[in-house]
């Protein structure tokens, strides 16, 4: 098998691979089988490089970064797994469930849970951190949708599905730091929303229960997966 | 068409003016002094004037310098005035803590003694120890006036440039000066010109960023409010070189002075063909335009002030690629500070050699910094790179006040950290305060007795990282809430030893994985503090006990040996 033209050649993980060019770390390690934990990205999707899950890293470079954005060069040599990048995503995962009030046991999105699952991936056992309980409210003014501050974990995956694939920007991010939130319109309810298409995207890419569908109890409340490699195609075909 | 004869010209007419004028009081009127209300000392000061009928003009100028005594006014005599050497001329006469009723007093001073109880003494350390290169026409120019900058000098660099230089020998002229950022990074500045004049794009932007969010530093403000067309002509030099024909002034709405002056200085600099197109009769073009923020300090951060511009939320993204390469709207953008461009004009009008001939071997130049805290003399200062700590900070500075001890110096704000009084020695460039766990920063300097708590230091500017994250990665996020919780109960006298371990892991974790340098310079005052003041961490986790009695902690140790 020849290299396709241009390819870059690199090490991960001490394997010889290839990647394409303008290929991310994080999609040239998924073809080779090399797991790396991501929260925010997601296939097809702009990446905006915020989870820090996915740091990786690499031979000569200054500081960590981030698979999801970081194209592959000629002759890196990348990590995906160290003791002290295992210690890092334990600690933001750790950070993410202090930060609001993510109580499994009483999530419609227990068990169907990205954030959930990945801190068993990550083998997060408890949190050092102590617990911040802020006081968050639940949007249920739209028919069909409900928004849970208390699950959100501001990955703007909703945010980047609705801008970039739906073209309706009905989200976004308001405040500052420990404040943000993901608002609809200017901060209106999201049933009064005018921008609003309630196509449900931002539910089926929510990762959490922030974003859930009213009306679904037992096996119907998960997310719709079959849904997500569309986003992909679609974006391809823009 | 703007040509060298008619600065000259210019420059003749402003000169001859000045001379027909007499005296010239000089009143500051940028923001330190005004808001002391200098401008009704100016008014009662022209009131005096015409009262008197002595021949003198009364001026606004920019910012002076030495803040803690204001409202400042300057007394230059004529014949200081008319002295084509100023060193041999009648010294100027210096007053501080002015009134609008010292007025008549000092006018009529003129030809007399100086006013006593105002007079500042401008042979000591404060003003002999400095070098002014940033700040030279700070406080004896009318930061209003094209005409007086260009009388000082101004805006001949830049026709020189655009007549007799190449933008590649601009460049190289700025690369071997050896000038670096002083934004705080310290990035070599002629290296990044260079990157974006190779960068491949027909539109190119320049963009001055002039966020300066820093907690005790004014040093661009003051320049942009004292000087402004100094930093227009380091801009125009800059798009000169890098090949820009577009370029933003990215600055907060909280600085309306600077705002107004900025905007006078590119009206006037437009009015003059000095800015805008075919700038003095050559092919090369330049609109410049101001940029307001909403006063976030992650805008200053690169890739969020270029969000901020194009309108949409101040967030920064990972980086590469670098601005140099894809910035503004996706184009190669140079981003230079306030400070930075201002450096400009003189190195390309006195020659790189001449620049790099002044601070040490790797930090040329001068550096401007806020002096400001604890110090006799609190303001803007202007020294030579690799001037140590404690020259600056006892002998400009004059030391802690009368009763209290030393305790530690903080430079580089929130991402910086504090120095205690062993290391004062150490020289002031880029590189000896990184290894001493700090960073030069934009040159905020704050000065800290014994009358400070370090952890009530530490806990304040992880309050004001906290509340100054754009919230966009966890680590920054959530990592610097949980800091300050973890610092505020060790104020409280609530906290253990776990707590200062989890302290520690969170200031490794934050620093390592956050996106941008807001977090990932975060953890440094508390990194900096445990460094250098580790015991008074341990005397209030142990002994409940806050040394420097600041923090009230829940048991005093009476109590918990009782």
């Amino acid at each position: 098998m020849s290299a396709a033209p241009g390819a870059k050649t690199f090490v991960i993980d001490g394997v010889d691979a290839s990647a394409t060019p303008g290929q991310t770390i994080l999609s040239a390690a998924r073809e080779h089988n090399i797991f790396i934990p991501t929260l925010c990205h997601l296939e097809g999707l702009g990446d905006v490089g915020a989870c820090r899950l996915c740091l990786v890293e690499v031979k000569g470079a200054r500081r960590l970064l981030p698979a999801c954005t970081t194209r592959v060069d000629e002759g890196m040599e990348i990590t995906t797994n160290s003791p002290r990048l295992a210690d890092d995503r334990q600690m933001t995962m750790q950070l993410l469930f202090a930060e609001r009030n993510h109580v499994c046991s009483v999530c419609v999105a227990n068990n169907h849970c990205e954030m959930q699952s990945m801190a068993t991936t990550l083998g997060m056992t408890h949190v050092e951190v102590p617990y911040r309980f802020p006081a968050l409210t639940v949007d249920a003014s739209h028919e069909r949708f409900t928004l849970d501050h208390n699950r959100c974990i501001l990955c703007t995956r909703c945010v980047r599905v609705c801008s970039e694939i739906e073209g309706a920007h009905t989200w976004d991010v308001m405040g500052r730091g420990i404040q943000s939130k993901v608002i609809t319109d200017l901060d209106q309810p999201w049933g009064t929303s005018e921008t609003c298409t309630s196509c449900g995207k931002c539910v089926q890419v929510c990762p959490t229960g922030a974003l859930f569908q009213k009306n679904r109890t037992g096996e119907r409340r998960g997310k719709d997966p079959s849904f997500l490699p569309y986003l992909r195609t679609m974006r391809e075909e823009l | 068409m703007m040509s060298h004869e008619e600065l000259e010209q210019t420059t003749a007419k402003v000169q001859q003016e000045q001379r027909a004028a007499g005296d010239r009081i000089n009143v500051c009127v940028a923001a330190g002094c005004l808001s002391l209300h200098s401008d009704a000392v100016q008014k009662s000061l022209n009131e005096e004037a015409k009262k008197s009928g002595a021949r003198c003009s009364v001026r606004g100028v920019g910012c002076m310098g030495l803040c803690s005594a204001g409202p400042v006014v300057s007394h230059e005599p004529a014949q200081a005035v008319a002295a084509e050497d100023k060193t041999t001329a009648q010294p100027t006469r210096l007053y501080g803590g002015v009134q609008p009723g010292h007025a008549a007093k000092i006018v009529a001073s003129l030809n007399r003694e100086p006013v006593r109880e105002l007079a500042i003494d401008t042979t000591m350390p404060f003003f002999a120890k400095q070098t002014k290169i940033v700040l030279e026409n700070s406080g004896s120019i009318n930061p209003e006036s094209i005409e007086e900058y260009i009388a000082v000098g101004g805006y001949r660099a830049l026709l020189r440039a655009l007549h007799e230089m190449t933008p590649a020998e601009v460049v190289q002229e700025i690369s071997a000066s050896g000038l670096r950022g002083r934004g705080g990074a310290g990035y070599p500045t002629g290296l990044k010109w260079a990157t974006v004049a190779r960068a491949a794009g027909a539109t190119k932007y320049v963009i001055c960023n002039a966020d300066e969010g820093d907690p005790g530093a004014c040093m661009d403000r003051s320049v942009r409010e004292s000087d402004p067309h100094r930093v227009l002509e380091g801009m125009i030099l800059a798009a000169y070189a890098v090949g820009a024909s577009q370029g933003y002034i990215s600055l907060r709405a909280e600085y309306p002075l600077a705002v107004q002056r900025l905007g006078v200085a590119i009206r006037e600099a437009k009015r003059m063909g000095l800015l805008g197109a075919e700038i003095a009769g050559t092919r090369m073009s330049l609109n410049l335009e101001i940029r307001l923020g909403a006063g976030a300090f992650v805008c200053g951060e690169e890739t969020a002030l270029i969000a901020s511009i194009e309108g949409r939320r101040g967030t920064p993204q990972p980086r590469p690629p670098y601005p140099a390469e894809s910035g503004l709207w996706n184009s190669p953008t140079l981003i230079n500070n306030v400070e930075t461009y201002a450096n400009v004009s003189p190195i390309l009008a006195r020659g790189s050699a001449w620049y790099a001939a002044q601070g040490t071997a790797k930090s040329k130049g001068t550096k401007v910094f806020a002096l400001s805290g604890k110090a006799r003399n609190t303001g803007l200062i202007e020294v030579p790179m690799g001037m140590t700590l404690r020259e600056i900070i006892f002998d400009i500075g004059g030391g802690v006040p009368a009763g209290h001890t030393f305790k530690a110096v903080q430079t580089g704000g929130p991402s910086g950290g504090c120095i205690p009084e062993s290391l004062l020695d150490i020289p002031v460039d880029y590189d000896s305060l990184m290894q001493a766990g700090s960073i030069m920063g934009s040159g905020g300097m704050i000065v800290m007795d014994d009358s400070s708590c370090m952890v009530s230091v530490a806990r304040f500017f992880m309050e004001f990282c906290m509340s100054e994250s754009c919230g966009k990665c966890i680590p920054c996020r959530a990592g610097t809430a949980q800091m300050h919780g973890l610092l505020t109960r060790i104020t409280e006298g609530a906290a253990t030893h776990r707590d200062l371990d989890l302290l520690v892991r969170l200031c490794e974790m934050v620093g390592a994985t956050s996106l941008c340098g807001l977090g990932q310079t975060a953890p440094n005052p508390v990194l900096s503090t445990l460094r250098y003041f580790k015991n008074e961490y341990l005397a209030h986790i142990e002994d409940k006990h806050c040394p420097a009695g600041v923090c009230e902690c829940a048991a005093t140790p009476a109590e918990v040996n009782a």
